[in-house]
């Protein structure tokens, strides 16, 4: 038979298969619907609450994540992106390439002195409100680079932070509570002040003009952004 | 291969030791003396025959292999040496030493010879202040451009502040295409690739100029993760310090086959003898590292290529958890292992022993019905077929030349694997193949990736099968070692294996101390990636992509 061939024996169902739906509701309302909040409000709910409260809720509940790897940890941070681990679980789990989409920056690894101003404009570059989850002890402290002469002792000297998760690297069991523990804070209204000195980036021709500045005076913009590294006072 | 080298390499094969006085003759004019490394002699030459000396012996002797150029700084003096395999035989090895006062390290640059040498020297440059004349292009690699002073230098300050600068990055075309006006019209468009990048698998920073779609220049710029690795290393004791930092170098993870090439440099250097039953432990871990990381290259690959998160990468992350809980049963940890020890492994295989075995052998029994999966999924996809068959092409030549090793060198058809010609541990007691292809092109880096997990497969049944029969009492997993390690002052030694990315080498000098006074490592990822500008020449952008996806680069390992 070919399709333009019109077929009789296909007529409209007279009767409507309802079995398997009355069958699966069964006797009353679903259970399933008897939550806790319909016991309390009645049949048709509505929630009486402050708009700041529900906007902080939500956004602890629908995080966008900035997809940015620097190192080992982000190997596991892909880990709890995946099957098994899946962050997505949480609410917690739409990783975006561009900062712009996200809200939630993980720093997960060591950041060195040429990265630093980078990631000080990808997370600049976020809207706000936006919150930084700092993963693994070189983003904490440094780790076990901290003697090095070339790392940023900590995500904190470049950028404000809201949670730490320990270890090198940390288990995505571990990252996955450092998040819930930060949407926690966020449906609860808290996060970190964001603190704009000293973590700017400076104009060149705005710092004191020691030693070093005269010495690269002549090879750089007094317009030009740049970071200024005061490695004997970081911690 | 010239008729000379055939001739070369035949009569090196003949006669497995290296002939060091013919070597000699055959550069005498310019030897001013002679050193003994703990792996091969080494030649100290003038400061301004570096070309001559190697293009001699790579043409005449058939060293056709850079593995590394090492720069440190003595006392007296400053040093580069240059480490030469051949690609035949690389237990044929031969340093090149060359010397230079302290008021003036400056000698002549061996990128003209070895390409290779381009990146190398500019490392040295970058952190320990040689200058190469002749060199096409000194400048920092791995730190900013306005850093002050040379980090690995004996009186650096590391206290001193210093100054990064954050500026527009500049069309590195612009000025020569100013002068072509006359020529025509040719627009280009300077574009950055990271180092906030999906695509760049890390911190990776790629300039690239644009014309239309088509590559017109590809410049790397890496250091974005220089973390200090060789200083780190430089100041651990030899016995237990150094060890957790291999872990850190290609985090994928191929954890214990970067401690194996910390591991296998030390023991030759102190002569000590590791024993057998953990020389087998060894081999079935660092395979497991190999699968662990291939499956990440295969994963991130095709992240690449199909997209963001897509069911390859999902598939191959779930079996890569599947071999991170073997590992994590062995090691009792899920990447920064830290299992060996110098002279053995720190513990046994977990208990109860053959709950383990089994567990490896289901993980071994579904192996190839998921690389079947793989090949459905990817390789026999036709628009993944488009994007990586003849992209990213190099020729087997361009690839020696450029120091390539691993897949991106068995892809292009070089039968190069250190696991079988210059052996370590237990493999070659086992019956495995080196798998290569001919074509040379992203595919065909996948393809040998892929081959590579069965190889691997094969190679770990064998160690449980050994290690399940292996005598109770015989189980010896540690040699004896001195708590602390003193090699001969002046020792130096260099000392590869293969890494799931290629050659990775370790150069030791000892001081007589407990620490190392120069610790050098030898990234594969580094040599892949300088590769790329070869491999994308007049290419896509999106075939750029790819390219760099195929390469399967770490970035602490390029970065160190």
């Amino acid at each position: 038979m070919t399709s333009n061939t019109p077929r009789d024996d296909i007529v409209e169902s007279a009767d409507p298969i309802t079995d398997t739906q009355d069958a699966r509701i069964g006797e009353g309302p679903d259970p399933r619907f008897n939550s806790k909040l319909r016991e309390a409000f009645g049949s048709s709910p509505f929630v009486l609450t402050k708009l700041d409260q529900f906007m902080n809720w939500a956004r602890g509940n629908s995080m966008f994540m900035l997809q940015f790897g620097i190192a080992c940890c982000s190997i596991e941070m892909m880990h709890t992106y995946s099957v098994k681990h899946d962050l997505d679980r949480f609410h917690a789990g739409v990783p975006r390439a561009s900062p712009r989409q996200a809200d939630v920056m993980i720093v997960p690894g060591t950041i060195v002195s040429k990265f630093a101003p980078r990631m000080k404009r990808v997370y600049d570059q976020m809207p706000e409100p936006k919150f930084v989850v700092n993963m693994g002890n070189c983003s904490t402290s440094g780790g076990p680079f901290q003697g090095g002469y070339n790392v940023v002792k900590g995500a904190e000297e470049i950028i404000p932070v809201d949670i730490h998760v320990p270890g090198c690297p940390p288990r995505p069991e571990a990252l996955v509570y450092g998040i819930a523990k930060l949407q926690e804070r966020i449906a609860n209204g808290e996060s970190s002040p964001v603190t704009v000195k000293p973590y700017e980036l400076e104009e060149f021709g705005d710092l004191e003009r020691d030693e070093i500045v005269e010495k690269l005076s002549e090879d750089i913009d007094e317009e030009s952004l740049v970071m200024r590294y005061n490695w004997a006072d970081a911690p | 291969m010239s008729s000379q080298e055939e001739e070369a390499t035949q009569e090196g094969q003949s006669d497995s030791d290296v002939d060091y006085d013919y070597l000699e003759s055959l550069v005498s004019e310019h030897v001013t003396g002679r050193e003994s490394h703990v792996n091969a002699e080494a030649f100290r030459i003038d400061a301004y025959s570096v070309q001559d000396v190697l293009s001699t012996l790579k043409e005449e002797a058939g060293f056709d292999h850079l593995s590394v150029v090492t720069a440190q700084e003595y006392e007296d003096r400053f040093e580069s040496i240059y480490h030469l395999k051949k690609f035949d035989d690389p237990t044929q090895e031969l340093s090149i030493v060359v010397p230079t006062p302290r008021e003036e390290p400056v000698h002549q640059s061996a990128a003209p010879v070895f390409t290779t040498a381009d990146w190398h020297e500019r490392e040295a440059y970058d952190l320990v202040g040689i200058e190469y004349e002749g060199h096409p292009d000194l400048r920092r690699i791995l730190l900013p451009e306005t850093w002050q002073g040379h980090p690995l230098r004996l009186d650096y300050n590391q206290d001193k502040p210093q100054i990064v600068t954050f500026e527009q990055h500049e069309n590195p075309l612009e000025e020569s295409l100013r002068d072509m006006e006359n020529e025509g019209d040719r627009d280009t468009m300077f574009l950055n690739v990271g180092p906030h990048h999906p695509a760049t698998h890390g911190v990776l920073h790629v300039k690239t100029v644009l014309d239309g779609e088509q590559i017109a220049d590809l410049d790397p710029d890496i250091g974005y993760l220089h973390r200090c690795e060789e200083q780190m290393c430089q100041n651990g004791t030899y016995r237990h310090q150094i060890m957790p930092y291999p872990d850190r170098w290609d985090y994928a993870p191929s954890g214990l086959a970067n401690e194996w090439s910390y591991a296998r440099a030390i023991e030759d250097l102190e002569g000590i003898e590791v024993p057998e039953y953990a020389q087998v432990i060894r081999t079935m871990g660092a395979e497991m590292t190999r699968i662990a990381s291939h499956m990440l290259a295969v994963a991130t690959f095709g992240l690449d290529i199909i997209g963001d998160f897509s069911a390859v990468f999902m598939y191959a992350m779930r079996d890569r958890e599947i071999v991170q809980d073997l590992l994590e049963d062995l090691t009792g940890q899920r990447m920064m292992f830290n299992y060996f020890r110098v002279g053995g492994v720190v513990w046994d295989l977990p208990e109860p022993r053959d709950v383990y075995f089994d567990n490896i052998r289901d993980f071994l029994e579904d192996l190839p019905e998921r690389i079947d999966e793989y090949h459905s999924l990817l390789t026999q996809n036709e628009l993944f077929q488009m994007r990586t068959v003849d992209t990213g092409y190099i020729s087997p030549e361009a690839a020696k030349d450029y120091g390539t090793t691993g897949p991106v060198l068995r892809a292009s058809g070089v039968d190069y694997d250190l696991r079988r010609d210059d052996p370590y541990g237990y493999y070659d007691k086992l019956d495995w193949d080196v798998r290569t292809r001919e074509e040379g092109d992203n595919l065909a880096r996948l393809l040998v990736r892929m081959d590579e997990v069965e190889e691997s497969a094969k190679i770990i049944e064998q160690c449980v099968d050994l290690l399940e029969d292996w005598p109770e009492d015989d189980r010896e997993i540690q040699a004896n070692v001195p708590r602390s390690l003193k090699p001969e002052p002046g020792a130096e030694i260099y000392r590869s294996v293969e890494a799931p990315k290629g050659e990775l080498g370790i150069y030791m000098r000892s001081d007589g101390t407990d620490k190392p006074a120069r610790f050098k490592i030898r990234g594969p990822s580094f040599n892949n990636l300088h590769a790329l500008e070869r491999m994308s020449e007049g290419e896509l952008i999106p075939d750029l992509i790819a390219t760099l996806g195929s390469l399967d680069i770490i970035l602490a390992e390029v970065d160190r």
